[in-house]
């Protein structure tokens, strides 16, 4: 996020698309509720009639895998109405002509045609949001996870900083990061472009930097992605994989070729709290301690880091996956010697400019949000204050495109995928605590009365879903929430393991699977 | 207009901005008024009246949660009138109250508790009629006890002012008054999403968390900060710890992101811990089948394997899925494995997913 978590209550205009905030983000759509109370206006764009839409000013249900064609619309709008913030877009961007000819045929009433929100809707939204003092965008993986995940993002950044909404208090870019902490394992180098900090592995000067800090001499080549990873287990090029409390089988998309490729793998290791799907494949499984049993410190969604504090002994043998990762790597030859999270932290504020000043005497406190340079700087609440961490911000021009599976006659209806409210991603810990598996023990497929009339369906009847990769059998909820020809349903139940049928298209600059739409057939199972 | 006002309580001279209360001010000058039913993140309806005070020139003991501090106005928080309408008060609350503290979930932390000792009350005074109400247990997170509820309003204010969800509200009349869900039905069929909030804010044993019931006494209960497991928001809670074990979750006032607001993951959630599934020992397949292993035994054999395969077909043929659900230094530590031991810029998680 630009921003911070409690600044989403000072916003004025709230543009929260992709993101089912108060069930994946429950209590920070607290904050979303309380601008909306001071009177913020709320604008949801939403495929489903989520429950934040029950609060919103304006709800634009547009078709799943449309995004672009919305944004582009409203970024016409603010241009041919000359609502744009001509000091911003001149003082602190570049690129701006580029933005004008993308979406010079981008008029709301293209983007109806193909979104199908009626023009003068968006006209009306990309309005509110250019006139806005302090408006902010929410957005989740219901943006990211197409095949053009990273120019959606861009197609935000533009409507951005056209209004000049950006680099203040209150008014930025605001992704909702999902899990506890995905923002530290980017920050710490959990990918395959980048070390700690986001430097990047093929810039020889960052290289020397680790090569020296680490006293080994270091790849130059950037590696494989998760999807990749796959791809080439199954090519045989991977071989050996060390997979972390992580479980892939459930929450990768086209579950069989994620299986396909992990039976492919001459060693599999597996480290977790339990047995999960991916760990039944494994040759070696190790028994990791879970984050009561530890320190360290995660990072949440605004980029704060904050302390996770031992309270209990690890259960059983099972140990830190720090002192595991340890452990294996004296195994290997590579002498590791951390006596704490800790002492490993002083590590990190080494060799990570943005953890520079993140001591744990200073967490011991409060949290602190990185940048953090050093132990006098006291965090970063927003970003772009002043000027963008790149100079000028860029304007990217981005055009609409299908999404990679459209619905045809053999395969006529649209699947997006998500979460819920009471689970979490594979379930390997949530459906272990036992009230929630009470309150939500199974999962179904969300379908409008219109599709369930022609279907002869019922909520509860048990339908069979079947996609271009694979079949699953799941009872239906018929509920006017989701738009006809739509269909929905977590990825967190085995039992309707949903990412059997999802899409593995990518989109070329992340990487980042097509989860939120692809073409199903549904037929009812007598 | 001043922005400031300066008033005197208990002797004490105190500044402070106009619109303060006179509970706020007090609080701020380190003086403690009680109250059961003021919070500061809540609106006040100045219904318990335990927060009375004594001001000069005023005919009543006003409620110091609703009375508007004034420049020059002389406060008395202790005054024998003060401390005879509260005793006055908390009898009243305590001559239908379940004289059950002996096994009340809430000893040790309950308000109606902590004053009636505090003031001497022993709730001998008067005798009046009891309430009957059923209780609710009908979901796995809040047991419901109505009986115990002295009317305070905050679970119906939480629920709608912090929550914006509304699941209760007062409903019947006079004595049999409640907080009740819409057509009072259990809680398990109304729309709440147990996120537990009222639980939070509930200053006696009404409401309480069902998973904690008879896992130990308050003052047994050792509280650990820290950060919930589950999504990004970072909302930090305590442990509560007992004889080694997390017996449960409840919300730390201190929590930078969310306050005491949890959801129902965060504060519910943490059974897993403990779950007998937990694996225990490193596991070696042989023919099929897991068996145990030594620590020793299954590290050396990943070690060696990992070896071979860098041997053979080079650092690139080896990979590292490391863990959005795992610490940061843990990620640095996978971070660093997979570049400096095992050579190889594989290394991702599921960011994208």
């Amino acid at each position: 996020m630009t921003n911070s978590i409690h600044e989403i209550a000072g916003a004025d205009f709230i543009l929260a698309i992709g993101t089912n905030t108060t069930e994946t983000h429950p209590v920070l759509s607290l904050q979303i509720r309380k601008a909306v109370k001071e009177g913020a206006k709320l604008v949801v764009a939403d495929p489903r009639r989520i429950e934040l839409a029950d609060i919103a000013d304006v709800h634009i249900q547009h078709k799943a895998g449309s995004d672009m064609a919305l944004l582009n619309a409203m970024a016409h709008v603010i241009i041919e109405e000359d609502l744009y913030n001509k000091e911003f877009v001149k003082e602190r961007t570049e690129g701006f002509e580029e933005v004008v000819e993308a979406v010079k045929e981008c008029t709301p009433e293209w983007a109806a045609g193909i979104t199908g929100v009626d023009a003068d809707t968006i006209r009306e939204v990309a309005r509110g949001y250019a006139r806005a003092e302090k408006g902010t965008i929410l957005y989740t993986m219901g943006i990211t996870q197409h095949i053009c995940g990273t120019d959606n993002v861009l197609a935000i950044a533009n409507l951005a900083m056209l209004t000049g909404h950006i680099g203040r208090e209150n008014t930025g870019v605001n992704p909702l990061r999902g899990q506890n902490n995905v923002q530290g394992a980017c920050d710490m180098g959990g990918l395959p472009n980048v070390y700690p900090g986001y430097q990047r592995v093929d810039d020889p000067a960052v290289r020397e930097k680790f090569e020296k800090a680490w006293g080994v001499k270091l790849s130059p080549k950037v590696g494989l992605t998760v999807g990749e990873m796959m791809d080439n287990a199954l090519a045989g090029k991977l071989k050996g994989l060390f997979v972390i409390g992580e479980n892939p089988l459930i929450s990768d998309p086209d579950s069989n070729h994620v299986i396909e490729g992990m039976k492919k793998l001459d060693f599999l290791v597996v480290q977790d709290l339990f047995l999960t799907e991916t760990a039944e494949l494994a040759d070696v499984v190790l028994p990791a301690a879970s984050f009561a049993e530890k320190d360290g410190t995660f990072t949440n969604t605004e980029r704060r880091v904050q302390r996770v504090r031992k309270a209990i002994e690890p259960i059983g043998d099972s140990k830190p996956d720090w002192e595991i990762i340890q452990m294996l790597a004296n195994a290997m030859g590579y002498p590791m010697n951390y006596s704490s999270p800790e002492e490993i932290m002083k590590e990190i504020n080494e060799v990570t400019p943005q953890y520079g000043g993140i001591t744990y005497e200073r967490l011991e406190k409060q949290g602190l949000q990185w940048p953090c340079p050093d132990t006098d700087h006291p965090g970063t609440r927003f970003l772009h204050e002043g000027k963008f961490a790149r100079g000028k911000g860029k304007f990217h021009a981005v055009r609409y495109v299908d999404p990679d599976e459209t619905p045809d006659q053999e395969y006529p209806f649209m699947l997006s995928t998500g979460r819920r409210l009471f689970h979490y991603h594979t379930g390997s810990m949530s459906r272990r605590a036992e009230g929630l598996e009470t309150v939500y023990p199974e999962e179904y497929l969300e379908m409008n009365p219109q599709d369930a009339e022609k279907l002869g369906v019922q909520s509860g009847d048990r339908v069979k879903v079947t996609s271009r990769r694979g079949e699953i059998e799941i009872p239906v909820r018929v509920t006017e929430r989701i738009q006809p020809g739509l269909v929905f349903a977590s990825f967190h139940f085995r039992e309707t393991w949903v990412n059997k049928l999802t899409n593995s298209a990518r989109d070329p600059k992340a990487k980042i699977p097509e989860y939120k739409v692809c073409a199903v057939k549904i037929e009812k199972v007598s | 207009m001043s922005d400031k006002v300066t008033l005197t309580i208990d002797g004490q001279q105190v500044t402070v901005p106009a619109g303060t209360t006179v509970l706020q001010a007090a609080r701020m000058a380190g003086i403690e008024i009680p109250t059961l039913c003021h919070d500061p993140e809540l609106t006040s309806p100045g219904a318990c009246r335990l927060c009375v005070v004594e001001i000069e020139g005023m005919r009543n003991l006003p409620a110091s949660c609703v009375t508007t501090a004034g420049d020059g106005m002389v406060v008395r928080t202790n005054s024998p009138d003060v401390i005879e309408a509260r005793k006055t008060i908390i009898e009243l609350l305590l001559a239908n109250h379940p004289e059950d503290c002996l096994t009340c979930e809430r000893t040790g932390q309950c308000r109606l508790q902590e004053y009636a000792y505090h003031y001497g009350v022993k709730g001998d005074t008067f005798h009046g009629e009891r309430k009957q109400f059923p209780i609710d247990d009908s979901n796995p997170f809040i047991v419901r006890d109505m009986n115990k509820c002295i009317r305070c309003g905050k679970c119906v204010r939480v629920c709608e002012e912090v929550q914006g969800r509304s699941i209760y509200s007062f409903a019947y009349r006079g004595f049999d008054t409640i907080p009740a869900t819409a057509m009072d039905t259990p809680l398990a069929e109304s729309e709440c999403v147990f996120c537990g909030s009222c639980v939070s804010v509930c200053p006696t044993g009404a409401l309480t968390e069902k998973m904690m019931h008879g896992v130990g006494r308050s003052w047994e209960l050792e509280k650990v900060k820290t950060t919930c497991p589950y999504c990004g928001v970072g909302c930090n809670f305590d442990l509560n710890v007992k004889d080694g074990k997390v017996v449960g979750v409840t919300s730390n006032a201190e929590a930078e992101v969310n306050g005491r607001a949890l959801c129902v993951k965060g504060r519910f959630g943490y059974n897993f811990i403990h779950h007998p599934d937990r694996l225990t020992k490193p596991l070696i397949k042989k023919n099929g089948e897991f068996q145990e292993a030594t620590w020793e035994e299954a590290i050396n054999l990943v070690a060696e394997k990992f070896k071979e395969i860098k041997q053979e077909h080079g650092p690139d043929a080896l990979a590292v899925f490391t863990s959005a659900r795992c610490t940061n230094e843990e990620n640095y530590l996978a971070n660093k494995f997979a570049r400096a031991v095992l050579g190889t810029n594989n290394i991702d998680h599921c960011a994208r997913l």
